[in-house]
């Protein structure tokens, strides 16, 4: 099945906020095997100037896909996930992820292309606390493979 | 690591991080991310890939490692981009795939920001392209 095209441009209303705890931040922290203690040491943040234990960087991709589920998992868009690979990543931070943190993420489908036999697809996500407060913005790029058409 | 103390152009130590089946199941669950191809070598092998693939975040996550380990407390990464040129393939033993990152001093920007081109290969292949961060020093 090729991918819905109508779906470009489209924004994904943002879903139930996603509160950022301790124990998912060192959940994280231990799946990528990176032992800083700012992951999970409170006093070894706040002696690094947080309020809290910090996300690693990459963790933004865990509030991301919360909200990009919606996108391409919406039926009506047509992605084969078992075909997907990730192509392109990038974050722009305003701050880091702070344990304590309610964040939601809203998406917006920003490209849609074909590479070859290859089609790819763009999203935006935005990540701001629930008082509004912008945390990040992230542009991921999957690619379907031989999902041109 | 101050920006002070910084110089463009300087070489990062490598390092190398590994990437067994154990660490894949483990971001899957951390990371929410359950696409078959990251733990069923039935179905990766069916879709046309040589075994199951690391996730490319996974990948990401160890270049970002390198960045944060690089810059020390009291930095804040602000751009973090990669584009991902190559699959991490993790075969089905003890010791799975290693992933190797370089990186380099690329730029002195004003804020006391520190631009840093990355290098990641894997079995001899480029898994990462065009990998960029952007670091805020104290």
């Amino acid at each position: 099945m090729a991918i819905n095209r109508e779906y470009l441009g489209r924004t994904f209303p943002a879903g139930e906020p996603y509160e950022v705890s301790r124990v998912k931040i060192a959940d994280f922290a231990d799946a990528i095997s990176d032992p800083n203690p700012v992951y999970r040491d409170r006093s070894a943040a706040q002696a690094a100037g947080y309020a809290d234990v910090i996300a690693p960087p990459t963790f933004a991709i865990v509030i991301t896909m919360t909200g990009s589920a919606r996108a391409v998992g919406d039926p009506g868009l047509g992605l084969n996930y078992a075909m997907v690979v990730h192509g392109e990543q990038r974050f722009e931070y305003s701050r880091q992820i702070v344990a304590g943190d309610v964040l939601t993420a809203q998406v917006t489908i920003s490209d849609i292309r074909d590479a070859g036999r290859n089609v790819m697809l763009t999203t935006q996500t935005e990540i701001r606390t629930v008082q509004g407060e912008h945390v990040c913005t992230a542009h991921s790029t999957l690619v379907e493979r031989g999902g041109a058409g | 690591m101050s920006y002070d103390e910084v110089q463009a152009g300087t070489e990062l130590a490598p390092a190398s991080y590994p990437a067994t089946r154990l660490s894949l199941v483990k971001y899957c669950g951390a990371s929410g991310d359950f696409n078959v191809i990251h733990w069923n070598e039935r179905i990766a092998r069916s879709v046309g890939l040589p075994d199951v693939i690391a996730h490319g975040m996974f990948t990401m996550a160890q270049a970002g490692r390198y960045v944060t380990d690089w810059a020390g407390p009291g930095a804040a990464v602000v751009e973090f981009g990669v584009r991902f040129s190559s699959m991490v393939v993790v075969p089905d033993d003890d010791i799975g795939a290693t992933i190797e990152i370089s990186g380099k001093v690329e730029e002195k920007l004003d804020g006391n920001r520190v631009a840093l081109a990355l290098t990641a290969r894997s079995a001899d292949t480029k898994v990462l392209t065009r990998a960029r961060a952007v670091v805020r020093l104290p």
